[in-house]
């Protein structure tokens, strides 16, 4: 099972469960897709074996072939070539690498070039993949993509998805068989949560709810959650000591049984609940083709 | 000589707009007579690239200078390559701002601000 662990509000804990998941699943993958700032090898830490660049073909003209004529500009949906003067001037950190340009000259002035944005990295066991994007870049999705096709297809992966509800995200969560939304019962962890609910929904993905930072009685939160008919898999209370450990490096399974097996259950519950009862409040919304673009980017 | 004034409606009488790409539209004024033509700003919904596609905009439409509050470092490459000088206005109407810079009075921007200034909140949301 490919499972993606996200949840619109950044911090609420989602590479602490996916990081928790990976320990507690022996022989599962953690990918963590947080290509902009990955943070789940401090508490993996991994051994590193190799790392590879990620390039995407942009486009560099030929002066002597170039007329000027500004096709090229207009043909960029994403305005990453402007035309004054008839000389065309080019802004590599905001194409997105889809060739209209090239195609679109008439004095075929355009070739395509590589150009680096980041890095794979994995362990020599297969048990750990991170994407890292380079400094001022602003487009993850081609690392994101490198990530998944290099992810294992014989055993359980983790994806540690970006925050939010954007590109990023969709393209994470694209393909994969289940949802976890990690959240908090605060109104902003509500908030960015019911709107990862659209988005899961829209896009046809069976998906759970883990509450982090959980507290005592009622909350809007669990109401929600009741109202929508959204299952609570686990709680991880609001506790000294969690954070405590956490400030060292510890997740909450590291050398504890009884986190282990807690988290063994989550993933055992997903698995039967999700993906066997396949409970119709889960999957509300057929899929439908238009919510997962081709080249969902930025 | 066309001055483009990025703007907030549509008259000589609107309020220039402070952001350049994302402004709502642009007015393009002839020095000499004051007549004018005003534009809807293509570029104000764009995705990404906004001060590039206004700059390109700009460009092709002739204009020599623009009066505008914030330029992106894009934009700013972008006019400075097409020879379109770039002058700081301020939150006044069009008319004026135009009067301001024939009686030259208005100064050169030659700094620009952070990419996505003009897009609210704080920057682009994740």
């Amino acid at each position: 099972m490919t499972l993606a662990i996200l949840s619109g509000k950044g911090g609420t804990g989602k590479t602490t469960v996916a990081a928790s998941l990976a320990v507690a699943l022996e022989q599962a993958q953690y990918v963590d897709c947080d290509v902009e700032e990955p943070n789940g090898a401090l508490l993996l830490s991994p051994r590193i074996a190799f790392s590879e660049p990620v390039e995407v073909l942009v486009p560099t003209v030929d002066p002597v072939r170039c007329n000027g004529c500004g096709s090229c500009a207009t043909a960029c949906r994403y305005h990453a070539i402007a035309v004054v003067r008839r000389k065309p001037i080019l802004f590599p950190t905001i194409c997105h690498h889809c060739g209209a340009c090239r195609i679109a000259c008439p004095t075929r002035a355009i070739s395509e070039i590589p150009r680096r944005i980041g890095v794979v990295e994995g362990d020599a066991e297969g048990r750990f993949l991170q994407g890292r994007m380079d400094i001022g870049e602003p487009i993850p999705i081609p690392i994101l993509r490198e990530l998944k096709r290099r992810m294992a297809r014989d055993r359980t992966v983790l994806l540690d998805c970006p925050p939010g509800a954007s590109c990023a995200v969709v393209q994470s969560i694209s393909d994969v068989d289940a949802c976890l939304l990690v959240t908090e019962p605060t109104p902003f962890g509500l908030h960015d949560l019911a709107i990862a609910v659209g988005l899961v929904r829209k896009m046809g993905i069976p998906f759970a709810v883990v509450v982090n930072k959980a507290i005592e009685g009622e909350t809007e939160l669990a109401a929600y959650c009741r109202k929508e008919g959204i299952p609570i898999l686990l709680e991880i209370p609001y506790s000294r000591a969690i954070a405590e450990r956490y400030s060292r490096g510890l997740l909450p399974v590291h050398g504890d049984e009884a986190w282990i097996g807690r988290f063994r259950t989550l993933y055992d519950d997903l698995q039967k609940q999700v993906l066997q009862d396949g409970d119709a409040a889960l999957r509300t919304a057929p899929k439908p083709v238009s919510a997962v673009p081709g080249r969902a980017e930025v | 000589m066309t001055i483009a004034v990025s703007s907030t409606g549509k008259t000589l009488d609107s309020q220039m707009d402070l952001r350049f790409g994302r402004a709502a539209c642009f007015v393009f004024v002839d020095a000499d007579t004051l007549a004018f033509e005003a534009l809807d700003n293509a570029a104000l919904a764009a995705s990404g690239g906004a001060g590039i596609s206004a700059a390109q905009a700009v460009a092709d439409r002739g204009a020599s200078v623009v009066i505008t509050g914030n330029v992106g470092p894009n934009a700013m490459s972008v006019l400075t390559a097409a020879g379109i000088a770039i002058v700081r206005g301020e939150a006044i109407t069009v008319r004026e701002n135009v009067a301001r810079y024939l009686a030259g009075s208005l100064t050169t921007i030659d700094q620009t601000v952070p990419p996505h200034s003009g897009m609210g909140g704080g920057g682009r949301g994740r």
